[in-house]
């Protein structure tokens, strides 16, 4: 790739910030130059971001409706799944499924509410209920 | 306030590992470019592991294991570096603040989710970012970050979150720092057996899922997606892009970092086969720029419309062909 073929695209994703890429000048040297992103990197991030806002949602809306308990937002909501929770807190995926339950979750110890607000960065609290939204 | 003991000068890099590796050498004494932090340590790869998920999808991998770039370079330019972890955080942030305090700047592993100079949409839970300490002032850490253009900042508390993350890979509060560290590089005995370790490495690891066969085998299952759930088969193209040119890869998934590499390397030995397999890696580069823009307009287009896999499989295998032509030259080069 040459100097002036590398992408300026302001990605939103970048926050104004610039990544280092390895192009070519006219006479083939190689150097750093920054980009301040490329569409298609851009594409795809924002694929991945909602995607999982879209999960999130809908789990929201579930709690709502009182079919799961709040814990699947806030997977979803600090960018989690099923998987990497179990990893992080070291519980097994099928206790967590089971935390889905309202009931379920309701009766959860401090001590195990703990884990899951730990590794997500909320307390407690937080994480017995759902964030506030205008409607 | 802990700073070092010699001025510190912060460089923007294209990968987090190599371009800490090259700032850390390169202020003490061993001036070493980020190609050449890569090249040296054999680090360029493929890799896909359909049976490791990593956030739903299969672990793709443009470059070798994380602390590859560490090991390798350890292992070609007898360079020694003392990596310490520690099961008690406090602990791993008093040890850290000792180094500063000697002057001393330390690699450190971090998760990315956590660190807060990162734009939000870039917050992805992995573990394995790598970043320099310089100082410290107050409750407040100086970060170089290779893949920021400036340095950046991250008080005790964030950045004790980021250091002792928990999930996969996870760091430890892992944090580094050389103990020896050669005057000089032996550029003619260390960047053939480089070299070769890469090029055998991509053209005959025999398991299908790593080195060009991994590509191949990638380009099989981009093709088994037509039968697959739509939005999960977007999903998928879009994920192998992030992993090419997200995750900081100087551009092409390390393919244009390697080819720099080879072009350095090539004057340093006044070796013609070198300077011409970078021209050539440069082309391959270009092909994969053009793989991820095959599938972001694939991505882009209506949900009604069908997906070419067929289109995207095949740019992927030419690539693989492509590839194989300058291992083989590389091969050739000594």
């Amino acid at each position: 790739m040459e100097i002036n073929s590398v992408p300026q695209d302001n990605s939103t994703i970048y926050n104004g910030q610039k990544r280092a890429l390895y192009a070519t000048s006219q006479d083939g040297e190689y150097g750093v130059v920054a980009s301040s992103g490329w569409d298609v990197e851009e594409e795809a991030t924002m694929q991945a971001v909602v995607e999982l806002e879209r999960l999130a949602e809908e789990a929201y809306e579930a709690c709502v409706d009182g079919v799961i308990s709040p814990l699947e937002f806030h997977m979803y909501s600090k960018r989690l799944d099923l998987l990497s929770l179990s990893q992080a807190t070291g519980l097994f995926q099928w206790r967590i499924k089971r935390h889905f339950k309202p009931a379920v979750f309701a009766k959860l110890s401090d001590k195990i509410l703990a884990r899951y607000a730990d590794v997500m960065g909320v307390t407690i609290e937080m994480l017995k209920q759902l964030p506030k939204r205008e409607s | 306030m802990s700073v070092p003991s010699k001025e510190f000068t912060h460089k923007h890099a294209g990968h987090c590992e190599s371009g800490v590796m090259s700032t850390m050498l390169s202020h003490h004494g061993l001036l070493l470019s980020e190609p050449m932090a890569f090249g040296l340590s054999s680090a360029l790869n493929f890799a896909y592991l359909p049976f490791i998920k990593l956030a739903g999808m299969p672990l793709i991998a443009y470059r070798s294991m994380p602390k590859a770039i560490i090991k390798g370079l350890q292992k070609n330019l007898g360079l020694k570096m003392k990596i310490e972890t520690f099961s008690n955080q406090l602990k791993g942030q008093e040890r850290l603040d000792e180094l500063l305090a000697e002057g001393k700047i330390v690699g450190a592993q971090t998760s990315v989710f956590w660190l807060p100079y990162l734009p939000e949409e870039m917050r992805f839970h992995f573990n394995g970012h790598n970043l320099l300490v310089y100082g410290k002032q107050d409750d407040v850490y100086k970060i170089s970050d290779p893949v920021f253009e400036d340095v950046v900042e991250a008080n005790e508390k964030e950045f004790l979150k980021a250091r002792f993350a928990k999930g996969v890979m996870a760091p430890k509060g892992a944090i580094y720092y050389p103990t020896f560290v050669p005057e000089t590089i032996d550029y003619e005995r260390v960047v053939p057996k480089a070299v070769k370790t890469v090029a055998k490495r991509m053209l005959n690891t025999p398991v299908p899922i790593a080195g060009l066969k991994g590509i191949r085998t990638l380009a099989k299952s981009i093709r088994k997606l037509e039968s697959k759930d739509r939005r999960y088969a977007r999903l998928f193209l879009g994920h192998i892009v992030r992993m090419q040119e997200e995750i900081g890869t100087g551009g092409a998934g390390f393919r244009y970092i390697y080819a720099s590499f080879l072009q350095e390397s090539g004057k340093i030995l006044a070796n013609e086969t070198l300077l011409e397999a970078s021209e050539m890696m440069t082309a391959v580069g270009d092909s994969w720029r053009e793989f991820a823009l095959l599938i972001a307009k694939s991505i882009r287009s209506k949900k009604s419309e069908t997906v070419d896999f067929d289109a995207i499989a095949s740019k992927l295998e030419l690539i693989a062909d492509e590839e194989a032509v300058v291992y083989k030259k590389l091969l050739t080069a000594f």
